[in-house]
């Protein structure tokens, strides 16, 4: 069948206009001074937790692997700075769980390992496990392996690969920087996927509140020589929360609808986050694992809100006061955007590698307003781009209604929060679609 | 460092809320009231003055009573109240208003748990208790601007569909006394302009969608012109304007879809045309809401979404 490249995207359901804060736009990435010292939680991926492969007082070296898991869905850790392995320290991540995390006591040197090169990737073989040596997650928020996504059988029939360059979360430009200071890097990386993994169309899609973005990346894209059959495009977006969600987003640019419980393989598709694009064509050329991270740090009670390059796993903390510290006392501290970020405790939290913003925010904005009853205004229905009914998820959640939870697809929402975002009542739909998930999950899973 | 907030995302809210809406539905009742008042004289302000009072009072003594959170701030008894005035005559005792104005809170809405718990409409409900209960001063209509000619005591004539209905030969206001409320009927109802500029504020303002009273309309318009009546003047007269756009949209009381509230509306048109033509009473646009807001519960079962990339039954699911 012939691929199309679609001028428009196609139609997706619902959505909600967040406003966009995109504050930190336009502004060059700074690039954090070495930290004293970094904590490297064995947990920073969907999967299997790693095992430290280091102990206390361990020379390491920028890139070298500190932990690893034999499990199939898992990511190696790499150490961030160079120096000395001070010991292990309980962390508890913004998910609630506790994981062990390896300290480093930087040497202040920054000194690469010695046995960094680049890696062989002649098949599509080698180029997978090449990325799980990475230690590459998805860097949209996930934390999905990115080895795992890439390793696709082939009677998937994947052809098509789309860049997500949405980033429909308001206040987060870690990808619009990406996109303007590595745009060299993003279609070189687009173009060894493309040719390794034997893709006929790739899709940059890009919400068009990014002109800058789109632009930049058209003038690298039309490449002749690269790129002699126009195989790759980019597709602007319609700027509405939540085009980057995997589901909306393969739908906008391909008009395929991922079946519940399926991925994107399923349809045809990969997508990649484009700061993970950009990695990868870097890694391969130097070696270098996922070390460093562009954070988008701002929220009302920063100070100088700005896109900060971090070693991963430096304290939250750490990097406000590179930026001046706070402008208020902070109430509220997320990782990630505003819309499906995690709260955190404290600002004690390391950096992890699947974070693209930190937010704090002041008492003001940290207190929401308190829910009232739900009065069938009908918006959360009207605007789910899963097509689900929230509030009566909500009332099934709190029954326990486990048959109810199912009948109603609970396990298909993607907890964008369109719906809570939207309600008048201030109903807490998603915590509550969250708590209803897990009961389905008690239950042994959907029948 | 204080203590942080912990709370499940999202962490930003549109900063709609319930009181604004009802803010906006009181908006948009206002042109309708001012159109009453002016109609039937300062008597249409004291009703609903009547109405709105009882009704927020019987809100916050019962919420006391049930040791509850007070909600009169939301303002949900405020657009009952007025919508509960606009359903009565002008000369209806301010004490039959009130004992409405106690049955649509206390009875319809809080004995089944407050805003957003009663499955039928509370305003009309009670309309149609005084119905029952005072069928004559229920049933008698004030002349428009009697208030203007110096009598005392109301002239009583007929509402026009209470003219269709008996077939007394009487002759029917004209189109534009009908569209500009100069005819005889409930206090908020007569008016259709104010009532459509009310909503098409509402429309505006995203509170309702516009499918909902124009299915209602249409239908209405459709069943009358098959059966060979007047359609503007079946439009334009009894409570169909003040029901299609002020309570067969009510959030509560209709289908929470679209799909399911246009099936609402539908019915409804449907209903009110079958009592218009057939039932013993001149008007039906109240019982058809009625009966229609018990079907809800259905309606919303045949008019639910189907979830995105949702299998055909049977189908097992893939670890993801």
């Amino acid at each position: 069948m012939e691929l199309t490249f679609p001028t428009k995207p196609y139609r997706t359901h619902g959505g909600a206009a967040v406003p966009h804060h995109k504050n930190t736009a336009q502004a060059e990435s700074l690039v954090m001074p070495v930290p004293e010292r970094v904590v490297l939680p064995m947990q920073q991926h969907v999967g299997a937790p790693c095992t430290p492969l280091v102990k206390k007082g361990d020379q390491v070296f920028v890139g070298q692997k500190i932990a690893e898991s034999t499990a199939f869905v898992s990511a190696p850790i790499h150490a961030s700075v160079s120096g000395t392995v001070a010991g292990m320290e309980k962390v508890m991540l913004p998910g609630g769980q506790v994981t062990d995390g390896i300290v480093i006591e930087s040497d202040g040197q920054m000194t690469p390992w010695a046995e960094l090169h680049p890696p062989k990737v002649d098949t599509l073989e080698e180029f997978v496990d090449a990325v799980r040596e990475s230690g590459l997650v998805g860097l949209g928020g996930a934390g999905f392996p990115a080895h795992v996504k890439l390793r696709v059988p082939p009677e998937k029939n994947v052809d098509t690969l789309i860049v997500n360059v949405a980033e429909c979360e308001p206040y987060i430009t870690a990808d619009h920087r990406e996109a303007l200071e590595n745009s060299e890097a993003v279609l070189d990386g687009v173009y060894t996927i493309k040719k390794l993994l034997g893709l006929e169309r790739v899709i940059i899609a890009v919400e068009d509140n990014k002109p800058d973005v789109i632009k930049v990346l058209r003038e690298i894209a039309d490449n002749q020589e690269m790129d002699p059959k126009d195989q790759v495009r980019i597709l602007p977006l319609h700027a509405r929360y939540p085009q980057g969600a995997e589901k909306v987003l393969v739908q906008a640019c391909t008009d395929r609808k991922i079946p519940a419980g399926k991925l994107p393989a399923d349809v045809g598709c990969i997508v990649m986050n484009i700061t993970s694009v950009a990695f990868l064509s870097r890694y391969l050329k130097t070696g270098m694992p996922l070390v460093k991270k562009r954070v988008t740090i701002d929220g009302s009670a920063v100070k100088n809100p700005a896109n900060v390059i971090v070693p991963i796993g430096t304290k939250i903390a750490d990097v406000i006061a590179f930026l001046g510290g706070y402008r208020e006392e902070p109430r509220k501290i997320l990782m990630g955007g505003p819309m499906m970020g995690l709260a955190v405790t404290s600002d004690e939290l390391p950096i992890l590698k699947q974070n693209n913003g930190i937010l704090a925010f002041t008492e003001k904005d940290a207190r929401l307003m308190k829910p009232t009853d739900c009065i069938r205004c009908g918006k959360c229905v009207a605007n789910c781009p899963m097509l689900l009914v929230p509030t009566m998820l909500e009332k099934y959640a709190e029954r326990q209604d486990v048959e109810a939870l199912n009948d109603y697809a609970v396990m298909t929402c993607m907890e964008c929060g369109t719906c809570a975002y939207n309600c008048p009542a201030g109903r807490p739909l998603v915590q509550s679609i969250r708590l209803g998930k897990s009961y389905v999950k008690k239950a042994g899973g959907k029948k | 460092m204080d203590k942080l907030i912990v709370s499940s995302s999202p962490h930003l809210r549109s900063g709609t809320s319930t009181t604004k809406l009802m803010l906006d539905v009181i908006i948009a009742l206002v042109p309708a009231a001012i159109a009453s008042i002016v109609i039937f004289g300062p008597r249409a302000l004291l009703i609903i003055g009547v109405c709105v009072v009882t009704c927020v009072l019987s809100e916050y003594v019962c919420r006391k009573v049930m040791k509850r959170e007070n909600t009169i701030g939301d303002l949900s008894a405020v657009v009952t109240g007025m919508l509960l005035a606009f359903n009565l005559p002008v000369g209806i005792h301010p004490l039959m208003a009130a004992f409405g104005g106690i049955v649509a809170i206390v009875v319809v809405k809080q004995m089944f748990g407050g805003i957003g718990q009663n499955f039928v409409n509370p305003a009309l409900t009670a309309r149609i208790v005084l119905m029952s209960s005072f069928p004559s001063p229920m049933s008698t209509w004030a002349q428009p601007f009697y208030y203007l000619q110096g009598s005392a005591d109301a002239m009583t004539t007929a509402s026009p569909l209470g003219i269709l209905k008996e077939g007394s030969g009487a002759e029917i206001p004209g189109y534009l006394d009908l569209f500009l409320g100069n005819n005889a009927g409930c206090l908020g109802e007569t008016c259709s302009l104010a009532l459509i500029l009310g909503g098409i504020y509402l429309v505006v303002r995203k509170v309702i969608h516009p499918a909902v009273p124009l299915t209602y309309l249409a239908v209405v318009a459709a069943i009358s012109a098959i059966a060979g009546r007047d359609v503007l003047t079946e439009l334009l007269t009894g409570g169909l304007m003040l029901g299609a756009i002020f309570m067969a949209t009510d959030y509560t009381t209709t289908p929470i879809t679209l799909k399911g509230r246009i099936i609402f509306a539908a019915g409804c048109g449907i209903l009110t045309m079958l009592i218009r033509m057939f039932g013993s009473l001149p008007e039906g646009v109240s019982f058809s809401i009625i009966l229609m807001n018990i079907l809800v519960p259905y309606i919303e079962k045949l008019s639910r979404p189907k979830p995105f990339g949702s299998a055909a039954k049977g189908k097992e699911r893939v670890k993801g």
